[in-house]
């Protein structure tokens, strides 16, 4: 029977971490991204023949080359992370929000709906308020719904939040039909383009510094609530074991629906910017997909709102890099979205080193 | 009998990144003996069991089987070396049958064989006595069944070193009995055991030699016949501590808690408790004692707030001034509002008691988190109170931030205990308080218990270990089944009338009729 076992040691070993250091965990994330660098460096060369550094250059230019490239890139970042700012209560109770894109979309036709109707009547600082609040309520509304069945029916919230999404396009195709201009585009084209009723006002010169004003606001008050607020700290018990939670008296199911009315009502807002801050007009791709990137966003800040500015940066600059370098070297589409695959698969690894020990064999025995 | 070494471990060392688990562990195991593995909560005793059953490889030292040094890199490995370990928790698949799960995960070529499959199972239940039907169903099955399930399994697969981790922490003194007699079966065929306990009279009852761990480090071994239960806990504690648990008796009780036909029903309509009618009063510890799963939970999370029960149920509260407040149909939070302060340490310490992904401080803060200003949690108070219980009751953390889930199962009760004591409760309920505790750190939490009896605090105290019931209650209420067999005095009730009583029911109805 011995004879089977032959004696030496395992070549590799892993073992669960017990802590690290952030400098050290840190270290581990900087030499991923770097590792993800040269990998798509060498993966670019080879198929497509081209110098990683020229590539990588261009991606550069593509989000940052002109303050309008820049600005672009600080918008769609802006709403990524605010995307992302409201999924982490929801994903932090461990309700899994997969709804955003709907709860988006809803947000935005409120805002259209607004922007159309009231444009001409009402003045600017009214009109504004209007606007954030049907936002809100109608993101928060389609929010609630999935939340109100969790608690009562104990319905899965992953399908019933898909679902409301497709309820959200439809009801957006819907709305474009009706609001079509002109006639036949099947669009809704720009809102009130002469009269820029609704549009966000440039602050301190430019167009789209208000959006970064009210997202990190956002994110801001969004740490303070999970952090140190009561609420914060229910969501925290009830994502981690509904059970504790009844022990010390937190009314799961109130918990639910609140913490999905503000998820919701935060991804109103999200369509709100979308409409009235960025595209001034509204149609099935307003959400545009950003609603389930923002759950890796979320996820890869383990909610913790400030790292997610980070991270939606990163993710909008590899986007506008890719298309970037696919217009410019001709390449497809697809040659671009290789490397943001590449980068994310080595951030998300990093993680693994950052939990477990890799030993290998003793020198000596 | 000539005495062959089956397992040598020289100066085994094993790391989890600062801890050292184990320490140059030198360990010998022969055939035909039973070996005692002693050692408190966190002394290395599974860890150094897991590297003989391939679940760990050793940083350092070598492992010798039968003579020859081997390297164990898989539980496959450890198999086909015979070495076989029963785990504290089973590894057996629900819907498939005995002799499925036997088999499972053997490579044997052509089809599966289920006559010949139940012939050896049966060929191993006779020679050593287990009582095993190869076609029931996992889920059918009692956990002592489980076990001998898990045990069968290990024989199958040919193992002649068998390691037992806490065996008999889930079964009833009459299993414990069997398991026992199967043991020593297993000893004269010439296999050799190792089983962990954290039981002194059971260590006495059915081992050879003890050998004894503290902290990672080997102590030493002595033959079982030339030592006793005192001289075990010195060597395993380091120094001397009393094995004896003080029930001084409170002169004034005060009625606290009636319970009044209690009937609870699971969601499939089945009766958890029936009838169930007691009072528990302030200034003594009501033990309940019963085979698991016979409605213990049900009873102490309906007092909690956290179980609804039938019409008809009754369980009321009476305060200070002899006030009574129905508890039923009441979630905590508005018990708590009527200013009752009822404390419960659940079974399911970090599935319930505590959030394990939490630091100290923040568990402390479940109890309290609504007392703060405004709409800020208050963590000033909890992280003091954190401090406090770290000190008094000495846990074992590297600070109160850090996560409970890393902490080990003694520190974890410590703190889940001290929280709910440090409520001031007119009412402390727990459930199985000491389950994988050591001797030491059981004997805190009954000295604790007794504390809050003294200071005229109703305890409710649910456990498992009879001898220990028989030691610190006042009153045992027995259950069977879902229904109360009797109350009993704890000063004056012996073990076995007690273990008749959580077996056979029937018998004291017909006595009734």
């Amino acid at each position: 029977m011995n004879s089977k076992v032959e004696h030496s040691e395992p070549l590799i070993r892993i073992s669960k971490r017990t802590g690290i250091s952030r400098g050290k965990a840190w270290t581990i994330r900087g030499v991923a991204l770097l590792l993800a660098l040269i990998v798509s460096g060498l993966v670019i060369f080879a198929i497509v023949k081209l110098s990683p550094l020229k590539v990588y250059g261009a991606m550069f230019e593509g989000a940052f080359g002109t303050s309008k490239r820049a600005w672009a890139t600080i918008r769609d970042s802006m709403m990524m992370l605010c995307i992302a700012v409201g999924l982490a209560p929801a994903f932090k109770m461990r309700f899994w929000n997969i709804g955003a894109e709907g709860q988006i979309l809803v947000g935005g036709i409120a805002t259209a709906a607004c922007m159309i109707n009231f444009g001409k009547s009402m003045p600017a600082p009214l009109l504004f308020l209007v606007m954030i609040v049907t936002s809100i309520i109608c993101g928060a509304v389609w929010g609630v719904i999935p939340g109100i069945f969790k608690a009562k029916w104990n319905t899965n919230e992953t399908l019933f939040t898909l679902m409301m999404n497709y309820v959200a396009i439809q009801l957006t195709s819907y709305c474009v039909a009706k609001w079509e201009s002109p006639p036949g585009s099947n669009s809704v084209g720009i809102i009130n383009q002469t009269s820029r009723a609704g549009w966000f006002p440039s602050l301190f010169g430019q167009a789209y510094m208000l959006n970064v004003v009210i997202v990190l606001i956002l994110t801001i008050l969004m740490y303070i609530y999970l952090k140190y607020s009561k609420h914060g700290y229910e969501i925290a018990v009830v994502g981690d074991s509904e059970n504790t939670a009844r022990y010390a008296g937190i009314s799961v199911k109130k918990v639910y629906v609140r913490t999905m009315a503000l998820s919701g009502a935060i991804c109103g807002v999200a369509g709100f910017l979308a409409v009235s801050g960025a595209s001034h007009t509204i149609s099935t791709s307003t959400a545009g997909g950003r609603g389930f990137t923002a759950i890796i966003v979320a996820w890869l800040a383990k909610f913790n709102t400030f790292v997610m500015i980070l991270i939606s940066f990163l993710l909008i600059f590899l986007e506008k890099g890719a298309i970037e370098i696919a217009s410019r070297y001709h390449l497809n589409d697809y040659a671009s979205q290789i490397i943001t695959g590449i980068i994310l698969f080595f951030i998300l690894g990093s993680e693994f080193f950052i939990n477990y020990n890799v030993n290998f064999r003793h020198k000596h025995n | 009998m000539e005495t062959v070494t089956a397992v040598q471990m020289k100066d085994v060392t094993k790391r989890f990144g600062e801890v050292v688990a184990n320490n140059k562990v030198n360990l010998e195991l022969k055939r035909g003996e039973i070996l005692s593995l002693l050692g408190e909560n966190g002394s290395g005793k599974t860890t150094l069991m897991n590297m003989l059953a391939g679940i760990y490889y050793p940083d350092e030292g070598q492992i010798l089987v039968n003579g020859k040094e081997v390297s164990i890199r898989s539980p496959k490995d450890a198999y086909d070396l015979g070495i076989g370990m029963i785990h504290q928790h089973f590894k057996l698949v629900d819907v498939f049958t005995a002799a499925e799960n036997i088999v499972l995960g053997l490579k044997e070529s052509g089809k599966l064989d289920r006559k010949a499959i139940a012939a050896k199972v049966k060929e191993i239940s006779d020679r050593y006595g287990f009582d095993i039907d190869p076609n029931q169903k996992i889920y059918d099955m009692s956990v002592s069944q489980k076990q001998t399930v898990e045990i069968v399994k290990v024989l199958y697969r040919g193992a002649d070193i068998l390691i037992l981790d806490e065996p008999t922490a889930v079964l009833t003194p009459q299993e414990t009995d069997k398991l026992f007699a199967v043991m020593r079966n297993m000893k004269a065929d010439g296999k050799a055991l190792v089983i962990i306990t954290h039981k002194l009279h059971e260590v006495m009852d059915v081992s050879d030699r003890v050998a004894v761990l503290r902290k990672g480090e080997y102590i030493g071994d002595v033959a079982t016949k030339d030592t006793d239960p005192q001289k075990l806990t010195d060597m395993m504690v380091g120094h001397a501590v009393t094995l004896n648990i003080d029930r001084p008796q409170m002169d004034h009780l005060t009625e606290r808690i009636e319970v009044q036909h209690l009937t609870v029903k699971d969601k499939d309509g089945i009766n958890q408790l029936t009838d169930v009618s007691f009072t528990a009063k302030g200034g003594e510890i009501l033990g309940i004692a019963g085979i698991s799963g016979s409605g213990q939970k049900q009873l102490l999370e309906a007092i909690a707030g956290l179980q609804s029960a039938e019409s008809g149920s009754h369980i009321i509260y009476k305060d200070e001034s002899g006030k009574e407040h129905e508890l039923l149909g009441k979630n905590p939070l508005d018990i708590a509002k009527m200013g009752v302060v009822l404390s419960f340490v659940p079974e399911d310490r970090l599935g319930m008691g505590l959030v394990g992904d939490m630091d100290l401080t923040d568990n402390m803060l479940l109890r309290s988190y609504l007392t703060g200003r405004g709409i800020f949690a208050d963590r000033k108070t909890p992280r003091q109170l954190a401090e406090r219980v770290v000190e008094e009751l000495e846990v074992v953390t590297p600070s109160v931030n850090t996560q409970v889930r890393k902490l080990s199962g003694g520190n974890v009760q410590k703190v889940l205990v001290g929280r709910e004591i440090a409520m001031n409760p007119t009412v402390l309920m727990s459930a199985y308080a000491v389950r994988g505790l050591d001797i030491n750190t059981s004997y805190t939490i009954y000295n604790l218990m007794t504390e809050q009896k003294m200071k005229g605090v109703a305890v409710i105290y649910v456990g498992e270990d009879l001898d220990v019931l028989l030691e610190l209650c006042d009153r045992i209420l027995v259950l069977c089944g879902g229904q109360v067999s009797g109350i009993v005095d704890g000063r004056s009730a012996t073990k076995e009338g007690i273990g008749l009583m959580m077996t056979q029911l029937q018998e004291k109805e017909e006595e009734r009729a």
